[in-house]
């Protein structure tokens, strides 16, 4: 709730004041900051803003069926686009319903405006009707977060809203708006003379630690590149660059799940994910490597694993946007506060103004290590003829998606197939990619489909789901029918909340408790029923077929696949357990039987 | 089949990290006077688990509408360094010191101590006070109320004497502090 009085005066002598309404001011200033989609919900307490929408044709309106599903919108379009995500809900259960997307986009960095509506202030407080405290209940879960009180600061709250939300590590900020002050006539400044200069972090990197670091990655002998969704927020310029530089250096590249597509997965130097549920030579080289250089990632214990014993070797380099993010959880050598782009093109600059070579025996030694990780192929499972294995479902749909000549944006659920299809599925580019890393929130697919659908409306959509998350936020079904969106709901149907199946038969001795899912819908109907197109597959004969059709349609699409109930997600990490204590599924037999 | 044992003896996220050194640190933080700093600051202590030993604020500068918070904090260096961090984060903060850390400084708090004595401890609460430099603020026939301002620990001390002499009530601001010396925060 920041107070800009201190920025009244000036505005009000340096510019011809335009007098509008609060609600127009909202419109005004979202088309000044280039907004042209957002995503909302009415509701009582933001009806004056609706009625402005109602009046004007810069700004398209995309109705979700749930505020939820709105916020998980515009993070897909945010994600896909690059652009800041915008979305508009009413007071009390709109704010409330907004909260589990904004938490989503604060964990995972995403930018995000949500306006939510308010009682009139004289009424706040009084428990009023459709009134909750949402500055209280959205403070730890926002970068920062606006009530207006007065209509005068509105416009530069708004303006600063955009820049907080975008500048620095990206993230949700929330404006209060109570109706009042919607209805209120005040003065507008424009973007150009809004003050927003108070918050200035840092992004330009410190010289002499790039060069530094850059000594350190040309005298490597075992290194590794460990890079994350800060990259890809960074923008393409940063992937690009990144590719170039590692390309340069010939040394591995893995990433975290956040961070897939910045480096192409079908280069050579691509190891593949790392984590819980990363590959084998990915983990490895992490835990061996003598030099670390981690790009826009945050040690994330799902990346980690137990940190007493994580890469005990190296030396580590990490960059980050986010000073609260050094030494966090892993103490780093070399740190340097920056933006992720900016620091891989001064480290890229540096590399070639110093000429320098790297030592080619060690890195092919290092090379022949790793290609003794990989030949163990990690990744391998046991086909079938007779039922569905999902990394095979997933390998026909990237065998078809290679052969499209669309380009393919997948977002997921939450869950097995989630890691399946950070597995299986190779990512070129950065922005086509929209899982939730940080929160793992069942329910955010679809939405982010539809949003990442409005903001590439050539792209091809599939938003690679389980049958358990999709029921989370399927009301979206409906808003993808009306805005004629034709994404694909890829649905690797096990009948169990198969992630949790699998904890259970693994760490809770086989006691299945409540996750299994009776009473499912059929898909197929279902999909019918909301206007779109329903598919199954239930043998694997059947799923070359299946995928062809989706990939013809043109309306919204769920394909039903009937995967294996029992199959597990490997290789994996037992929480706790260090990057090389990882199980595959060959050995899942010998599974460490003291934690259960 | 996996052979599994009944019972699950340990958490399958391990023990977290052993014992390690806890610190006391000052942090003198430079903030917008607006509403709601306060909550931001207090729910990043709630939320990330951190521990406070005391919080002063009040404005400090009313042309630039900015107010100067010092905390007392106790952790490991490693979550001190943490909640400097974090309390950089928050929009309305722009500057945050660590006191402990960047060497010489001056802190200071202020306690009204209620005493209800007679005879001769009443002597002996005037004597102490007098020694401590503690100010009486308010007298009756059986009561008296000190002030007191010191370092945290002078403050104790002080406490702990009139404990025994009939202390009932106390009133501690909590630590407001600043660096030695000619140099800026
Ligand atoms: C909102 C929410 N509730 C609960 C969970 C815990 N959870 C993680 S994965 C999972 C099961 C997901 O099942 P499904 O969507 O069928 O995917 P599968 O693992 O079977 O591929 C659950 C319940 C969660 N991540 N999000
Ligand atoms: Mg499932």
């Amino acid at each position: 709730m920041k107070t800009v009085l201190k920025n009244k005066s000036k505005t009000v002598t340096s510019e011809k004041t335009k007098r509008m309404s609060g609600a127009e001011m909202v419109i005004e200033a979202l088309v000044e900051q280039g907004v042209d989609t957002i995503f909302g919900y009415p509701g009582g307490a933001v009806l004056p803003i609706y009625d402005a929408l109602f009046q004007q044709d810069k700004i398209k309106h995309i109705l979700c069926r749930h505020e939820q599903g709105a916020a998980h919108a515009a993070e897909g379009y945010a994600r896909s686009t690059g652009k800041i995500g915008v979305l508009l809900v009413t007071s009390g259960p709109g704010a409330t319903n907004a909260v589990t997307g904004l938490t989503d986009a604060l964990l995972d960095s995403i930018p995000l405006v949500c306006i939510t509506g308010q009682v009139p202030t004289f009424l706040i407080g009084n428990d009023a009707f459709q009134e909750a405290d949402t500055t209280g209940i959205t403070r730890p879960c926002t970068k920062h977060n606006y009530l207006v009180k007065d209509v005068d600061q509105l416009a530069n709250v708004l303006h600063e809203a955009f820049h907080v939300s975008g500048t620095g590590r990206p993230g949700p900020v929330v404006i209060d708006l109570p109706k009042d002050v919607q209805f209120a006539e005040g003065s507008y400044v424009s973007k150009t003379n809004a003050v927003t200069h108070m918050y200035q972090p840092q992004t330009e990197p410190d010289m002499t630690a790039i060069e530094e670091a850059v000594r350190l990655i040309a005298n490597a002998k075992k290194p590794i590149f460990y890079t994350g969704g800060g990259v890809i927020n960074a923008g393409p310029k940063a992937s690009k660059d990144l590719t170039e530089f590692v390309k340069k250096t010939g040394y591995p590249i893995t990433s975290t799940l956040m961070g897939l597509g910045a480096f192409p997965a079908h280069e050579e130097q691509w190891l593949g994910m790392l984590g819980m549920h990363g590959t084998y030579e990915a983990n490895w080289a992490m835990h061996d490597c003598d030099v670390m250089v981690c790009i826009g990632a945050r040690f994330d214990d799902r990346v980690t694993g137990n940190i007493e014993k994580f890469s005990p070797k190296s030396k580590k380099i990490h960059i980050d946007i986010d000073p609260s993010s050094i030494n966090k959880i892993i103490n780093v050598d070399i740190p340097i506060i920056a933006d992720a782009g900016s620091a891989i093109s001064a480290m890229l600059k540096v590399w070639k103004e110093e000429k320098y070579k790297i030592d080619q025996d060690a890195l092919n030694k290092w090379w022949s290590q790793i290609d003794t990780w990989r030949a163990v192929n990690c990744l391998s499972y046991k086909n079938s003829d007779t039922i569905i294995k999902p990394q095979y479902a997933l390998e026909r749909l990237q065998y078809f998606l290679s052969k499209d000549k669309r380009d393919s944006f997948i977002t997921t659920e939450v869950g097995q197939h989630q890691m399946w299809a950070a597995q299986f599925l190779p990512f070129n580019k950065p922005n086509r990619w929209m899982t939730s890393g940080g929160l793992g929130t069942m329910g955010y697919g679809l939405p982010a489909a539809i949003g990442t659908q409005l903001g590439n409306p050539d792209g091809l959509v599939i938003d690679v789901a389980g049958e358990a998350s999709i029921l989370m936020n399927i009301q979206e079904m409906s808003t993808a029918v009306q805005y004629n969106l034709p994404v694909k709901i890829f649905i690797l149907n096990n009948q169990w909340m198969g992630m949790v199946r699998q904890w259970q038969e693994l760490l809770h001795g086989e006691r299945y408790s409540e996750s299994y899912t009776e009473s499912l819908p059929d898909f197929v109907k279902l999909a019918e029923a909301y206007g779109g197109i329903g598919l199954r597959a239930e043998t694997p004969d059947e799923l070359d077929d299946v995928i062809e059709q989706m990939l013809k349609t043109d309306r919204v699409t769920i394909v039903d696949v009937r995967t294996c109930q029992s199959e597990n997600c490997f290789p994996m990490i037992p929480s706790g357990k260090a990057h090389n204590e990882m199980i595959l599924a060959a050995d899942a037999d010998k599974f460490d039987k003291k934690l259960v | 089949m996996v052979v599994k044992s009944k019972k699950q003896n340990f958490s399958v996220y391990g023990d977290g990290p052993g014992n390690r050194t806890i610190e006391r640190h000052t942090l003198s933080v430079l903030v917008d006077n607006e509403p709601g700093v306060l909550a931001r600051v207090i729910g990043l202590f709630s939320g990330r688990g951190y521990n406070i030993e005391s919080l002063t604020v009040a404005e400090t500068n009313k042309e630039l509408n900015q107010s100067r918070m010092t905390i007392v904090a106790i952790g490991t260096p490693a979550v001190i360094d943490q909640i400097r961090h974090q309390l950089e984060r928050l929009v309305p903060v722009h500057k945050v010191n660590d006191l402990t850390e960047e060497g010489e400084h001056v802190e200071r708090e202020l306690a009204l101590v209620k005493v209800i004595c007679t005879g001769e401890k009443r002597i002996e609460a005037l004597r102490s006070a007098n020694i401590f430099r503690a100010r009486v603020v308010d007298s009756t026939q059986e009561s008296f109320v000190f002030e007191i301002t010191g370092s945290a620990d002078k403050v104790n001390a002080f406490i702990d004497l009139m404990i025994p002499l009939g202390m009932v009530n106390i009133s501690r601001t909590g630590s407001a502090a600043i660096s030695r010396g000619p140099n800026e925060m």
